[in-house]
């Protein structure tokens, strides 16, 4: 058993504990290249993952919902509703005397409520500033990359009924 | 005659290898957003192609590594 410390230049804590930062963060390129294949590895889980949810996906059953009846919004008017389930926030608005829109509210950016600007005749998304055409629900301007779910309608003995949807996320 | 020592010609292939991997990264990164995009935009056909190209990317990046490895052990060596 040593009793002494031996001789030595350097202070007593790091006789102690001889580990050196410079040391410690030192990485190799092999650690490093390492790091990368692993990297890799992780997108390719992720192409996996995208693969194994399209070949189990499941469409979604759209029954006929009654949504408004034809007289119930003015010109610009709107009314907001859930299709095809409950978790699933639509807008419908009338542009037109004989024509309606209905389509997904949510943004397909980051999901925040799309609202209809009346004044630019589009739907727009507050958090990111995304535009909608009130036409086909293509994006105008902002950062969502997809066009709007549209809801498919159809009218029957003057009632607004929901049939479908088209363009939906899956 | 080369004259460049094997530890530099060493550190070139590797340095080589590394650039290679990390331009192979970059596009299987852009690849998964592009997938994901697309999937969720609602063409699902474009799932097997990417996790395709995906594989023969994480091929070619595995390979670059084992031969990185070896070379590594291989000038060390000396």
């Amino acid at each position: 058993m040593k009793w002494f410390r031996k001789p030595s230049s350097a202070p007593l804590w790091q006789d102690e504990f001889p580990v050196f930062t410079a040391d410690e963060r030192y990485v190799s390129r092999r650690q490093f290249t390492k790091f990368l294949t692993l990297t890799s590895f992780g997108m390719l889980v992720g192409n996996l993952w995208v693969l194994a949810r399209s070949v189990f996906y499941r469409s979604p059953s759209h029954p006929r919902q009654l949504l408004a009846a034809a007289d119930e919004l003015a010109v610009g008017g709107v009314k907001l509703f859930t299709y095809p389930t409950a978790e699933d926030p639509c807008i419908l608005v009338r542009t037109g005397d004989n024509y309606y829109a209905a389509y997904s509210q949510k943004c397909t950016h980051l999901s925040c409520a799309v609202y209809y600007a009346k004044e630019q005749n589009r739907l727009e998304c507050p958090c990111h500033e995304g535009f909608f055409s009130i036409a086909d629900g293509a994006v105008l301007q902002g950062p969502p990359q997809r066009a709007l779910p549209r809801v498919a309608l159809e009218m029957t003995d003057g009632q607004i009924m929901a049939v479908a949807m088209e363009g939906e996320s899956a | 005659m080369n004259a460049d020592p094997p530890q530099n010609r060493g550190l070139t292939a590797i340095n080589s290898a590394m650039v290679l991997i990390v331009v192979l990264l970059i596009v299987q990164i852009w690849l998964l957003s592009a997938t994901l995009e697309s999937y969720l935009a609602g063409h699902r056909e474009v799932a097997v192609p990417g996790a395709i190209i995906s594989g023969i990317l994480f091929a070619a990046c595995l390979g670059l590594y084992l031969s990185v490895d070896r070379i590594d052990s291989e000038v060390r060596k000396g």
